[in-house]
């Protein structure tokens, strides 16, 4: 069950263990159970999380990377969702196996989250300040007014302006920035380990977009928390990350350094996406050759989870795919140093220039 | 050489105010400029891309060309036909020439209705033959967009986003149109269905010769199907220009930092990045003078006070600026 990661720290060794990996993912499966059947959401993922590190894990919708960060939280709605096997240690403790008390106690505290949508993550009948002052209070033990005060420095860390009058507005009163701000603030309110950022930039204009991947970046370098970005946008990987998952259908696909994913991604899917997005050559500088007149498309749909096709799931719209992936599901191996993928074709990639 | 083929759309100072009421009566307090003084042609088989920020006015533009939005003021020339003026009566038989294609393929088909009587639907309106032929065009529509015609029988629920859109898209081809607004056709799609849209695009404005005004706020998507592209403000077009240019040598602080923001998909490309600082000022009061000052790093006093009106300052290149 291990297959994918070196030896994991002993379970029984105090959480104080100075280990490399503050967070560490293995064969974790999260199941739905569906009128329309048994949807393997996440089906058998591990990763590991580094200290201070940026984790991107992209991939289309449906393809289980936010089940996979909500999995990790015990966010899971039971039912129709269930955690049916798998373990998520944040520094050797499973959380997986943790009660409800307990849980609470490390969520928004040691791990947080930030969404895609600021409006419909934020109390709208809560002020702000009393809204990042709850986690203090909560984890932190501070009084009222401390908490406050320090909710105060969280919105000047984050780059509101004027934070002791924000402090006391509404949700409603903000910009789609600020708010996101303000939710940036209230995650990293008690200085997680790990933060795990949700699409945290889709809902925003580009130049916004900039502001906050910027700030997420900044606070990150000062506060050391480790970064799991979840993300459709292969620009914002790209500029943010450090190692990038891939995933499709409910399963990791292909593992790398950013660098080594861009430059030579070694799944098929991997590839389509790279070859699929329209670029920007004079930003780019590409010289190589005219203009793209035409998009490579990768052909057919994303299959239903409900109801996925034999051997590789990605057999179907893949044009490597030859008898042995319609009947047999790759094995996720090391291909080249730290780049790991699930392609029984993945030398063909290799030696295949990436058009 | 046949003459300079005549523009399919001109917008020619094109306003849009929209009244913001308040109180019990409802009394108007103010106006926004959602579209200010706005002009553009687009020429046969001509995509014109407009991009900007959420509130800038793009969608408006958009729906008003259309006249789904009442305009305020300005012309607009389909086919040299001023439309602006025109009643609905009148403008009916010119609402087959442009139609739209919207951004969510989820809201945008009614979910009780067959996709095949979807699609036959504005045929049906306007009237053109019987039950059989409208069956057999409807068909011809679904090949066309890459769908099958076994599927003409099925409900919206029933396919994908992708092929949602399409379903969008042989609607709104139904009537021979020569001018297609796209409002973010692909925006709401996943990426690798993306591609498959913009390409469906590509291939029918080159077989139907169809001009194109496509809304999108990704900058890439919009250089990728665009000629010439627009980039909007708060209600005004502050550069105007064909795509090489624009991405080569923008003129623009705004357009500057739009593309300096972009986030680019190949992590060996390193780029100085400048963040452009502040938030897109409320349509509802705008800032004075260039509204861009606020946020601008080379705003001067009289960016402050004066408007800088769009004019050309090289061939082809039209941008709003003091500075430029």
């Amino acid at each position: 069950m291990k297959a994918c990661l070196p030896p994991s720290p002993d379970k029984t060794a105090p959480a104080q263990t100075v280990s490399d990996r503050v967070l560490e993912v293995e064969e974790l499966r999260t199941y739905f159970y569906t009128r329309g059947g048994l949807m393997k959401a996440v089906d058998g993922v591990s990763f590991a999380l580094k200290r201070g590190e940026t984790l991107a894990i992209v991939g289309e919708s449906g393809c289980g990377k936010s089940v996979t960060a909500l999995s990790i939280l015990r966010l899971v709605a039971d039912p129709p969702g269930r955690i049916v096997g798998g373990s998520a240690r944040l520094d050797g403790v499973d959380l997986i196996e943790l009660d409800a008390a307990a849980m609470r106690a490390i969520r928004g505290n040691r791990i947080s989250m930030i969404f895609q949508e600021p409006m419909t993550s934020l109390n709208p009948v809560m002020t702000i300040g009393r809204q990042i002052s709850e986690a203090l209070i909560l984890h932190q033990a501070l009084s009222r007014t401390a908490a406050m005060r320090r909710a105060t420095e969280m919105l000047q860390l984050v780059g509101i302006p004027e934070p002791q009058q924000r402090i006391r507005e509404y949700p409603h009163q903000l910009s789609g920035g600020m708010r996101q701000r303000a939710m940036i603030a209230m995650a990293v309110a008690c200085n997680p380990e790990v933060l795990i950022a949700d699409e945290p930039t889709s809902a925003l204009d580009v130049t916004i977009q900039a502001q906050i991947l910027d700030l997420i970046g900044r606070l990150q370098k000062e506060l050391g928390t480790a970064v799991i970005l979840i993300t459709h946008d292969l620009g914002v990987v790209a500029e943010t990350a450090e190692r990038v998952i891939v995933m499709y259908a409910g399963r990791k696909v292909e593992e790398a350094p950013v660098a080594a994913l861009f430059a030579s991604p070694l799944h098929p899917y991997t590839r389509g996406l790279l070859n699929s997005i329209p670029r920007l050559p004079s930003i780019e500088r590409r010289s190589d050759g005219p203009p793209v007149q035409r998009l490579q498309e990768i052909p057919g749909i994303v299959p239903a989870l409900s109801n996925l096709p034999p051997g590789c799931s990605f057999a179907p719209r893949c044009a490597f795919a030859s008898d042995v992936c319609r009947q047999a599901y790759p094995r996720y191996e090391e291909k080249q140093g730290g780049h790991w993928a699930a392609c029984w074709h993945s030398d063909k990639l290799a030696g295949a220039a990436n058009a | 050489m046949p003459d300079k083929p005549a523009a399919v759309l001109e917008v020619n100072g094109l306003k849009k105010y929209f009244p913001v009421r308040r109180g019990l009566l409802r009394r108007t307090v103010g106006h926004v400029h959602a579209v200010d003084d706005v002009s553009f042609t687009i020429g046969p088989a001509e995509t014109v891309g407009l991009v900007g920020e959420s509130g800038c006015g793009k969608t408006t533009v958009g729906r008003t060309v259309l006249r789904l939005i009442e305009p305020t003021a300005g012309s607009i020339r389909l086919e040299g036909h001023e439309i602006s003026a025109l009643s609905k009566a009148e403008l009916r038989p010119l609402r087959q020439r442009m139609q739209i294609i919207f951004q969510d393929p989820f809201s945008s088909l009614n979910p009780r209705m067959r996709v095949g009587d979807i699609v036959a639907e504005p045929l049906k309106l306007h009237g053109d033959g019987g039950k059989r032929a409208r069956r057999e065009r409807v068909a011809e529509l679904f090949e066309r967009v890459g769908l099958r015609r076994a599927q003409m029988d099925n409900y919206p629920h029933q396919f994908s986003g992708g092929q949602r859109q399409r379903i969008g898209v042989a609607r709104a081809l139904a009537l021979n149109p020569r001018l297609i607004v796209g409002d973010e056709p692909v925006s709401a799609l996943d990426v690798s269905i993306q591609a498959q849209v913009i390409n469906l695009l590509r291939d029918l404005q080159r077989d139907l010769k169809l001009s194109y005004l496509f809304i999108s706020h990704n900058l890439a998507v919009v250089e990728h199907i665009s000629h010439r592209i627009a980039v909007m403000y708060l209600g005004r077009i502050v550069e105007y220009t064909d795509k090489t240019t624009l991405f080569a040598r923008p003129l623009h602080p705004y357009t500057e930092a739009l593309l300096a923001a972009v986030p680019i998909p190949n992590p060996a490309v390193k780029r100085a990045r400048r963040v452009v600082q502040g938030d897109v000022p409320s349509p509802l009061r705008p800032p004075p003078g260039c509204h861009f000052h606020t946020r601008c790093p080379y705003a001067e006093a009289r960016c402050r006070s004066e408007i800088p009106l769009l004019r050309e300052v090289q061939p082809g290149h039209q941008v709003a600026c003091h500075l430029r």
